[in-house]
């Protein structure tokens, strides 16, 4: 940590892992820095687990965050959160940032997948997730996004996730929501009142011999093949406990692999 | 239209008369008319008629997406691959007359498909007596009435029923118990086409759809010739 | 060359297919989100920011000169429902038949010759503008437009509409229209300065969630 700024508090993350030779996962590198604290929690298999506990309440106004996580060939890495991410106000107008750079190798593995993140009233956070992926590299990720505490106004919320794969991109998204965000965002076009968006990401190499077909999952979420070796769902709910349920439920045939 | 011209790229940009590779493309027949009035039926009695000695396809034009397209795969009129319904977007007309994209797409995929091809059938979802097809995507057109619709339609022509190459007056059969006057019909059909031909036709009949399946191979030998 | 080709362009009789689509519209009316003429509008605002958006960037980065098969990869990655890229490609390849007719070029030929089963839409629509001699801005308000213009012919058949309604609510839209051809032009340039990544992304998840719904019909009137 840089330290805290007049502006906000800068906190860089970063875990590295790397197959350790027999068969398990190392983590060479795991550099908690002030509010964005990793803790390594029990193994499962071959898989090293890194828990994000949030150490202060996070991203206000002006503060900048960014986590990378670099998963080195042959190496499987779980990364979760302890709670859900908290966007609050700060004390000054700025917005806050928090970057999420994944990078993962031929033959490695990354699940990233966090609580939450819920933007308070009065927030205004920017939040871009990169994943860069070589061929033969496989990941789940899933963000959820929440719009305000229960009965409460959302703050302002950006969002771009983007996954590459051997150098395409494969998936590009951005959703922005709340007070300021362009119109129509709470529309029928966009978010038509729901206040819990998410996105769940399965890529894996098999993928590009073995399509997975596409599938309505209703008129809120849809299981989707991307153009590449990648598959996403794309749901939206009234709240977070129902979006988590619609993901679950999405995901499962691609679970305990 | 350029019908000596062949393009250098993919995906002619008019109802040219040949293929990329040079060759003579189909012959493509537009099949229009009121809704009710029997073309689905009659492009199923002329596949049954004709699949035995040409290689034919069939585009379908539904207001709702792909029910002609089904009747047609139901019936088994034609293997699967050569029946392609195109989505209309509630306006038939405007997919065979104004904006004939979407079917230009869909004849040369089939022919691109499961050509070559000698003939496809393009037929339109149901309109009013105004929609005709487009000389950009038919060789000819056949306009499809019915006996039940009112026997004062051919003297109230409109454009399909004066200008069609084929005017079909369909259910012939049903006449005497809708009150309907065949000679009356043929008369102010007449008047309004001059010699134009048309063709009374019933399809419970034997041989049902003979006339206006001898016309269609007129119009290929002409289109081969 | 003249400017009013953008005329020519952007006519909603031009024959290009976009009739036979309804631009998320029918999937929006059967899931009771567009009742009226107000939500009509709501939806037209929020398809104008993100899709509409990104379609202008795409067109505009596209006269600019950018690589179409990368704009065409870009357009992917920001549509993740194949019931939309696929739609995207008929319309695409239909626009380009028109194109051809109207405007020919090398360029569209070559187009033509490396997506013979049609590339995104918004990349031919900038390739057919630059062909009749039009800007960057000019792709982009046509695609901008279309991506109101369409949801809302649809919206008048499939409610029986009051069609001066309709109307109304896309002049509403015009000041926002500008604002978003702006932005796109302006994410044109960088694009084409330092590639595609800086084309924006912006999304409207139930535009692509409502996509695939809609694909799953039986029974429905408009492509998609």
């Amino acid at each position: 940590m840089d330290g805290v700024t007049a502006t906000g508090v800068r906190a860089d993350a970063r875990i590295v892992a790397r197959a350790d030779g027999r068969g398990g996962t190392a983590l060479p590198v795991l550099d908690s820095d002030g509010p964005l604290a990793l803790r390594r929690t029990r193994a499962d298999g071959a898989r090293a687990k890194v828990m994000l506990v949030g150490a202060m309440s996070g991203p206000l106004g002006g503060d900048r965050f960014s986590l990378t996580a670099s998963v080195a060939e042959g190496a499987r890495l779980h990364i979760g959160s302890a709670a859900a991410t908290l966007a609050l106000p700060g004390q000054t107008k700025d917005e806050a940032r928090y970057d999420v750079r994944l990078d993962v190798a031929d033959g490695a593995e990354l699940h990233w997948l966090p609580e939450q993140l819920i933007s308070a009233r009065g927030s205004d956070l920017k939040v871009t997730t990169r994943a860069e992926l070589a061929a033969g590299a496989r990941l789940v990720l899933r963000e959820e996004q929440v719009l305000g505490r229960a009965g409460e106004e959302p703050g302002r919320l950006t969002s771009r996730l983007t996954v590459r794969v051997a150098g395409r991109t494969v998936l590009d998204q951005e959703l922005a929501s709340g007070p300021g965000a362009p119109g129509g965002w709470d529309g029928p076009a966009v978010l038509a009142g729901h206040r819990a968006v998410g996105q769940l990401v399965v890529v894996r190499p098999e993928f590009a011999e073995h399509p997975v077909e596409a599938r309505p999952l209703g008129e809120c979420a849809a299981l989707i093949p991307l153009a590449g070796p990648a598959v996403l769902v794309s749901a939206v709910a009234p709240d977070a406990l129902r979006l988590r349920r619609l993901l679950d439920e999405a995901i499962a045939p691609f679970n305990g692999t | 239209m350029h019908l000596d011209h062949t393009h250098s790229g993919p995906a002619a940009v008019s109802a040219d008369a040949h293929r990329p590779d040079g060759t003579r493309r189909a012959l493509r027949i537009g099949l229009g008319g009121p809704v009710g009035s029997g073309k689905t039926a009659t492009v199923a009695a002329l596949c049954r008629a004709l699949r035995d000695e040409l290689s034919l396809a069939v585009v379908t034009n539904d207001i709702y997406t792909r029910e002609d397209a089904e009747f047609l795969l139901r019936e088994a009129v034609l293997p699967p691959e050569r029946i392609t319904a195109v989505e209309t977007g509630a306006c038939p007309h405007t997919a065979i007359r104004d904006d004939i994209s979407a079917n230009l797409e869909a004849v040369e995929d089939l022919e691109e498909a499961v050509g070559p091809l000698d003939l496809i059938l393009v037929e339109s979802g149901g309109d009013n007596l105004t929609a005709t097809f487009s000389k950009g995507l038919v060789d000819a057109q056949i306009f499809v009435i019915d006996v039940a619709g009112g026997d004062d339609i051919p003297r109230k022509g409109g454009p399909g029923v004066t200008t069609a190459d084929l005017l079909v007056v369909n259910k012939t059969d049903l006449a005497p118990y809708v009150g309907s006057d065949l000679a009356r019909m043929a008369a102010d059909a007449k008047a309004q086409r001059a010699e134009l031909p048309v063709v009374f036709q019933s399809l419970r009949a034997d041989g049902g759809v003979a006339e206006v399946a001898r016309w269609v191979r007129e119009r290929l030998a002409a289109w081969t010739a | 060359m003249a400017r009013a080709a953008l005329l020519v362009l952007a006519d909603g009789r031009f024959p290009a297919g976009g009739h036979a689509h309804s631009g998320g519209a029918e999937a929006a009316v059967k899931a009771g989100r567009i009742t009226s003429a107000a939500s009509l509008e709501d939806f037209c605002r929020g398809r104008l920011h993100t899709a509409g958006l990104v379609a202008g960037a795409l067109a505009a980065a596209a006269v600019l000169g950018v690589d179409p098969a990368e704009l065409d990869a870009a357009a992917d990655a920001r549509t993740p429902s194949p019931a939309l890229r696929a739609a995207a490609r008929r319309l695409g390849r239909q626009l380009l038949r028109a194109a051809r007719a109207g405007w020919p070029s090398p360029e569209l030929d070559a187009l033509a010759r490396e997506f013979p089963k049609g590339a995104h839409q918004p990349v031919v629509l900038g390739l057919a503008a630059r062909a009749a001699g039009l800007g960057p801005d000019d792709a982009a308000y046509c695609a901008a437009y279309e991506s109101v213009s369409g949801p809302a012919t649809a919206t008048v058949r499939l409610l029986s509409l009051d069609p001066f309604d309709a109307t109304g609510a896309l002049a509403r839209l015009a000041p926002e229209l500008d604002r978003v051809a702006d932005r796109a032009v302006e994410a044109a340039r960088r694009a084409a300065a330092e590639g595609t990544d800086a084309l924006p992304a912006a999304s409207g998840p139930l535009l692509e969630v409502g996509a695939q719904w809609h694909a799953a019909w039986p029974v429905r009137l408009f492509a998609s």
